[in-house]
């Protein structure tokens, strides 16, 4: 069966089968630097931000508490929502740069490599709930899958919505020189609700996708290590994988096993993001519910 | 003069003690007129002392019926010198034994008008309705050790009246065995800013209030009688005769000319503040709950506040940011169509530069009370914040069904795997 489990980590791979296990080049150093980034800024602002929206529980207070105060939880909020954005913008300068340097620049955007939705991913979701009801094969994925650009676009869109609301709020001297004073009453509603929609897609969503979900428990250490084995490239990417094999580039992007101490460094940080953020999502549900 | 004043009990029961006693205390009265021992052993309270002074004297009942003579003697009654059977009136010297069961002392013999004002008011009312928990007059001022109010000991010095009232209404058992009205007030008053005063060294602690300054002494009135000094119409005025500036802007606010109109229900001083807890206005902890006394009334702005960033941060318990009465005033509240209120247009703009310094007129056209889910008055924030809830319902919904499934099939898969490894 070419869909198996993958369910051998990195580091019991290294142990087990060191020998003869292959791995692969998926992210490189700044895509792993900047998703840390992103992940430690993104869960400073929910913690310091979520219990503005449940203030009238005791944990809320004790969280403001703990952070010195909702002047110390402003200041972490402002700290990270400003390196949160120098990462962001960083990325698209670094995106633009980087097509503007390829050759072709419309495959740089459209191909196969590329972030972009298409046709595939249409099918690909059609194909995947095929799966799930047993009613047809698991979908062949490409270098991305369609949760993967669902997750990367949902920061695009978050940053200019909780990112624009959020410089409103925090600079109303300067934006109410040209704005009016409903955009204000506006970025207060936007802002809230849109950073539910993201603190609860990817405390949940995003990380059963790429953590939880039993093929990968507890988490997949690709993006902390920045390699994939052999055969979890071949399983999961079966398309990308091919297309190596047969453009030959598979052993440009050859490396040595991920060492110990990256595979224990991305498990102490990963592991601290999935805590906080599900004991966020246990705090925020049960807030919601009693 | 009248008769001899004893010293202890003790040296009054003994005879020869006694009467060289009398004949000392004779002999250093300078103006005394020249009588026979016998007349001081005659005196009318020796003759009662004679069984009363015996601590352990009790009545068949089992009650006690000791006088300590000492404290007698310090007493008011005692200084001047009164007789037992000035308020004992139903007790004759020449007919010994008395009945065993007296009348009560009758106070209004010499205390005519007070007494006659406290047959009016609450504690006589509840007394004569068959309570005899409520205070008569001993229950305040004490039986045969009553003081005069500027003795320090007296249980009606301005430094004892807590503990005097204290006594049944901050004594849990009292109320609820009586079930007083506003539970233990004493407990909450001595917790107040007035409890503070009073009990505190500070100069000016005889100006607070204690319970007498603000519901009088004999004339304790329940609060739903008119001419009650806490009657719901006399509280402003009774407070303002302390806090005469607070007063004048109060009356001059828009609750205090609802109120003159006639409108009942709007609030008076005790509605924000409490009656017994009241809290000096600048505590962090009075700053973040008038919040909710305003919100009793005005509940819609309270919702709306609590959605703004202001809402938030004080309902986590801290201040600095703006309340209520920062934006609108507090006793001098007024609404926004009078140009003398803090968010008239004319002030608006200054009074969000009270915090904000920069603030100009489109930062303070900003809808600090801007309500999301009202359609008619607000569409473009009712409609933005539909747009985001549908944006979450959608979201959530897709990809929560897409996780369930998702889960599902890959524990299957799981199992699967498994169960075909057992079988090689």
């Amino acid at each position: 069966m070419p869909n198996s489990i993958a369910i051998d980590s990195p580091a019991r791979t290294v142990r087990a089968r060191a020998p003869a296990a292959r791995y692969y080049r998926r992210f490189g150093p700044v895509e792993r630097v900047m998703h840390a980034f992103l992940m430690l800024t993104f869960i400073g602002c929910a913690l310091t931000g979520v219990p503005l929206l449940f203030a009238d529980h005791a944990w809320a207070t004790g969280i403001v508490k703990l952070m010195g105060g909702f002047q110390g939880a402003a200041l972490i909020h402002r700290i990270c929502a400003g390196v949160m954005t120098v990462v962001f913008v960083g990325h698209v300068i670094r995106v633009f740069v980087r097509a503007f340097m390829t050759e072709d620049w419309l495959s740089y955007f459209w191909g196969p490599n590329s972030l972009v939705p298409n046709l595939k991913d249409g099918q690909d979701i059609v194909g995947m709930f095929k799966w799930f009801l047993g009613k047809g094969p698991r979908p062949q994925f490409d270098r991305y899958t369609y949760w993967e650009k669902f997750d990367y676009w949902a920061v695009f869109w978050g940053m200019f919505i909780i990112g624009g609301s959020g410089f409103m709020l925090w600079f109303p001297m300067f934006f109410s020189e040209f704005l009016p004073g409903w955009v204000f009453n506006i970025a207060m509603i936007v802002h809230g609700e849109e950073a539910l929609l993201a603190v609860g897609f990817i405390f949940t969503i995003h990380f059963f996708n790429g953590h939880l979900r039993p093929e990968k428990f507890p988490m997949d250490l690709v993006i902390f290590t920045g390699r994939l084995s052999e055969h979890e490239l071949k399983d999961e990417r079966p398309v990308e994988y091919a297309r190596l094999v047969e453009r030959g580039g598979l052993a440009a992007i050859q490396a040595p096993p991920p060492p110990a101490e990256t595979v224990l460094f991305g498990r102490i940080l990963g592991g601290i993001g999935l805590a906080l953020g599900l004991i966020t999502i246990f705090a925020i549900l049960y807030s919601a519910l009693f | 003069m009248r008769g001899l004043i004893m010293h202890t009990p003790r040296t009054n029961r003994l005879l020869p003690g006694l009467v060289a006693l009398a004949a000392l205390t004779l002999s250093l009265s300078l103006d005394a007129k020249p009588a026979p021992a016998a007349v001081a052993a005659a005196d009318p309270n020796e003759t009662c002392l004679m069984c009363h002074a015996d601590p352990a004297a009790k009545s068949e009942g089992g009650k006690s019926i000791a006088v300590d003579a000492k404290v007698f003697a310090g007493s008011v009654h005692g200084q001047m010198q009164l007789k037992c059977t000035d308020c004992h009136s139903d007790v004759s010297a020449e007919k010994l034994p008395h009945a065993p069961k007296l009348k009560p002392a009758n106070c209004a013999t010499c205390h005519e008008e007070p007494v006659k004002e406290y047959l009016s008011t609450a504690h006589a009312k509840a007394r004569a309705g068959g309570n005899m928990v409520a205070a008569t007059c001993t229950d305040c001022h004490g039986k045969h050790d009553i003081q005069k109010s500027t003795e320090p000991a007296s249980r009606t010095n301005l430094a004892n009246r807590e503990a005097t009232c204290g006594a049944c209404h901050g004594n849990d058992a009292v109320v609820k065995k009586a079930n007083l009205p506003g539970g233990n007030i004493v407990a909450q008053y001595h917790d107040s800013i007035h409890g503070k005063k009073t009990n505190g060294k500070t100069a000016d602690a005889a100006k607070a209030p204690t319970c007498t300054g603000c519901h009088g002494s004999h004339r304790i009135l329940g609060k739903s009688d008119a001419k009650s000094r806490v009657n719901r119409e006399n509280i402003a005025g009774m407070c303002g005769s302390c806090h005469q500036q607070v007063f004048s802007r109060f009356t001059a606010s828009m609750h205090g000319q609802m109120r003159q109109a006639g409108n009942s229900a709007a609030p008076t001083c005790v509605d924000c503040h409490s009656a017994h807890r009241i809290q000096q206005h600048n505590t962090p902890q009075w700053q973040v709950d008038v919040i909710n006394e305003c919100g009793n009334c005005h509940g819609g702005l309270l919702t709306t506040y609590r959605d703004t960033y202001h809402g938030q941060v004080t309902k986590l318990g801290f201040t600095r940011v703006a309340t209520c009465n920062s934006c609108h005033g507090a006793h001098e509240v007024l609404p926004a169509s009078n140009p003398r209120s803090a968010i008239s247009p004319e002030n608006r703009v200054n009074t969000c530069r009270s915090c904000h310094p920069g603030a100009n007129a489109n930062f303070a056209a900003y809808k600090p009370h801007g309500n999301p889910r009202d359609r008619q008055g607000e569409p473009l924030l009712y409609y933005t914040r539909l747009f985001m809830v549908w944006l979450l319902i959608g979201v959530f919904s897709f990809f929560g069904l897409h996780t369930l499934l998702w889960l599902l099939r890959s524990l299957k898969e799981v199992r699967e795997h498994r169960a075909g490894r057992g079988g090689h």
